[in-house]
């Protein structure tokens, strides 16, 4: 009796509030309890202490540190294939793979362009700390500190080597996706590096199905290719790649003189290790080559602004203000569509469709711009990449490609010169090498 | 004579080396310098405005976590403690009871308690919650706008950029420090322990 009164009271009560526009606080004023309750308190979880946002890099910095010491001084894979287990676990399953070095990069190119985006000290360390590790020693960071690069070095099996026209190419890809992640990230459009991790999804134990796919075809091709992610997609490695290129000092295969012994010849499962060059080319011949490629480097650079800028209309199709911009202006009728929801939270929001024109006008024209700036970058790396093939050097032994090795260690153990037993290993291993 | 050319191109690709390292070096000590300038000291989250969130639905599906980092908070000082709950109760609900057909909530995790008549208490049970804004709409349209998300800090992951907030049509989700997690709807969790 008393329920179905109240139900048409509170019936009633509701058309006039919702009908009539009430300046009140609440609708139901929070009633004068009888009996003796108590309002419960809300239950606000605390997020994880942010000193342990420090640890980490506390704790990469360690991890850099003695990956320093095992690659240079102790010349141990052991002590590089722990800490990457380390790595792994705790960068990787531990901390679900955020923040890390690679992402960092989005934040910090944010943070230049944008003067409201405050970076925290966490990213800017985790892109920082890397870097001038490799700009001094190579890229440690790759070999024992990256969960990504980690998680792939452990499931090498049987690496192949890749022939050097595919890994060339294939190289160019990883400046691809830097100049596309800086480009998105500058326009506030998107973070593509972290949204298409391939790992992360791995490290967190809850992928969406066709992450799952991604990261699942990485780890199998990375089976066989060593390493598919870092040397063919990660664009934080271009960044290292530079570093490492001129780094003051580096992991050496042979702890002395390389006795040519061809032993560590198959040991690199990226593929950095530099042969001896038998018979150099003629100089004539190779300067003349060297001439033309380097002359060629500007209009590389032109042809990839202009092709890449007349993308942008394309590309600025990823940022969600130009879509819905896009999507309101060809099919008009979408604004009656209840169920679209982007559309009608724009309709109820009170922007007017001026305001979302000049602002999706506004990122197309950032697109514009970035799409030189990115056209360049990648015209730049092309013609480098083919005046780079000029270049020959003589070399007498055996040495890691700096710019490439992810110094993982694998081929010091392979160097027989200054362990007990050399000559064992030489003539054991020599003969089953044609 | 070949000795000495072969020195000097070691010394001088040595050269080469060495002063693109100083440079590169600059450039990276140049680039943190600049980017330290807006630095902020201490770490970020991710938070929901509930004043700007529209109910879409999408907080639900589009975090990385299953289910949802997003939870339903109930502002206990907000709420009219209505028989008739907007998020409670399905519209239309043959009954005002807690029977599974009258329930709005998917996942049935809102608990409907008896205080006195005619006053109900309503919890939120977060291990079932999805955040799927249903009983936020219901509440918000209908009631006292007691019931609203709020990602729960406890839960998230935390990433460097919110999926969810990529996908939200009304830009609710921020970054806010860590020091001041939630945007809690209500006066006295303003009062933070």
């Amino acid at each position: 009796m008393l329920k179905g009164r109240l139900f048409k009271i509170s019936s009633v009560l509701f058309g006039l509030l919702v009908s009539i526009v009430t300046f009140a606080q609440q609708r139901f004023p929070r009633p004068d309890f009888e009996s003796d309750y108590k309002t419960p308190t809300l239950e606000i979880p605390e997020p994880r202490h942010g000193i342990l946002e420090y640890a980490d890099v506390l704790i990469l910095l360690i991890v850099l540190l003695l990956a320093t010491r095992f690659v240079l001084q102790k010349r141990s894979r052991k002590g590089i294939l722990y800490l990457s287990v380390f790595s792994l676990l705790y960068f990787g399953f531990y901390r679900n793979g955020c923040i890390c070095s690679i992402g960092a990069i989005q934040n910090v190119a944010l943070a230049i362009v944008d003067p409201s985006y405050a970076i925290s000290l966490t990213a800017l360390a985790f892109f920082m700390l890397p870097l001038l590790f490799a700009l001094f020693v190579g890229r440690v960071f790759c070999g024992a500190a990256c969960p990504l690069g980690a998680i792939q070095d452990l499931l090498i099996i049987k690496p192949i080597e890749l022939p050097v026209g595919i890994r060339k190419s294939l190289g160019l890809l990883p400046y691809l996706y830097l100049g596309l992640s800086l480009l998105f990230a500058c326009t506030q459009t998107d973070f593509i590096i972290c949204r298409y991790d391939p790992f992360v999804g791995i490290f967190r134990m809850d992928a969406k199905f066709n992450m799952l796919v991604l990261g699942g075809s990485f780890l199998i091709i990375g089976m066989f290719v060593g390493r598919p992610y870092c040397r063919f997609l990660c664009p934080y490695g271009v960044l290292l790649n530079w570093m490492s290129k001129v780094s003051k000092k580096h992991l050496t295969i042979t702890p002395s003189g390389c006795v040519d012994c061809r032993l560590c010849e198959r040991s690199c499962p990226v593929d950095a290790i530099k042969k001896p060059v038998a018979d150099p080319v003629s100089k004539k011949k190779d300067i003349n080559r060297f001439l033309i490629s380097s002359l060629l480097i500007p209009l590389w650079i032109l042809a990839g602004g202009y092709v890449v800028s007349s993308a942008h209309v394309y590309l600025s199709k990823a940022n969600r203000n130009v879509q819905l911009a896009e999507l309101l202006i060809s099919h008009p009728e979408i604004k009656n569509d209840p169920d679209h929801i982007d559309v009608q939270t724009f309709l109820t929001s009170g922007k007017t469709m001026q305001t979302l024109l000049g602002e999706a006008a506004q990122i197309r024209e950032q697109f514009r711009i970035g799409g030189w700036i990115l056209g360049a970058f990648l015209g730049l790396a092309f013609g480098l990449m083919f005046t780079r093939k000029t270049i020959y050097r003589n070399r007498t032994g055996y040495e890691p490609d700096k710019g490439n090795c992810v110094s993982c260690g694998r081929c010091m153990d392979y160097c027989p010169v200054g362990k007990p037993n050399f000559e064992e290993l030489i003539k054991t291993k020599i003969g089953t090498q044609s | 004579m070949t000795d000495n050319s072969e020195n000097n191109a070691q010394n001088r690709r040595e050269f080469i080396r060495s002063s693109s390292r100083f440079a590169l070096a600059l450039g990276i000590g140049g680039l943190g310098g600049l980017v330290l300038n807006k630095a902020k000291a201490g770490e970020y989250v991710w938070q929901i405005d509930p004043f700007e969130c529209t109910q879409c639905g999408r907080c639900a599906d589009e975090c990385v976590l299953t289910p949802s980092a997003v939870k339903c908070f109930h502002a206990f000082d907000l709420c009219g403690y209505c028989d008739l709950c907007g998020g409670y109760l399905k519209p239309g609900a043959i009954e005002m009871n807690t029977a599974a057909e009258n329930q709005l909530c998917p996942t049935a995790a809102i608990k409907r308690n008896f205080v006195e008549e005619p006053f109900f208490e309503y919890t939120i049970d977060e291990d079932l919650c999805i955040g799927c804004a249903k009983c936020v709409e219901g509440c918000s349209s209908f009631g006292n706008g007691s019931l609203h998300l709020q990602i729960n800090q406890d839960l998230c992951v935390n990433c460097n950029q919110c999926a969810i907030a990529r996908m939200c049509p009304s830009d609710a989700i921020s970054r806010v420090p860590y020091d001041d997690p939630y945007k809690v709807k209500g006066d006295f969790t303003k009062s933070k322990s």
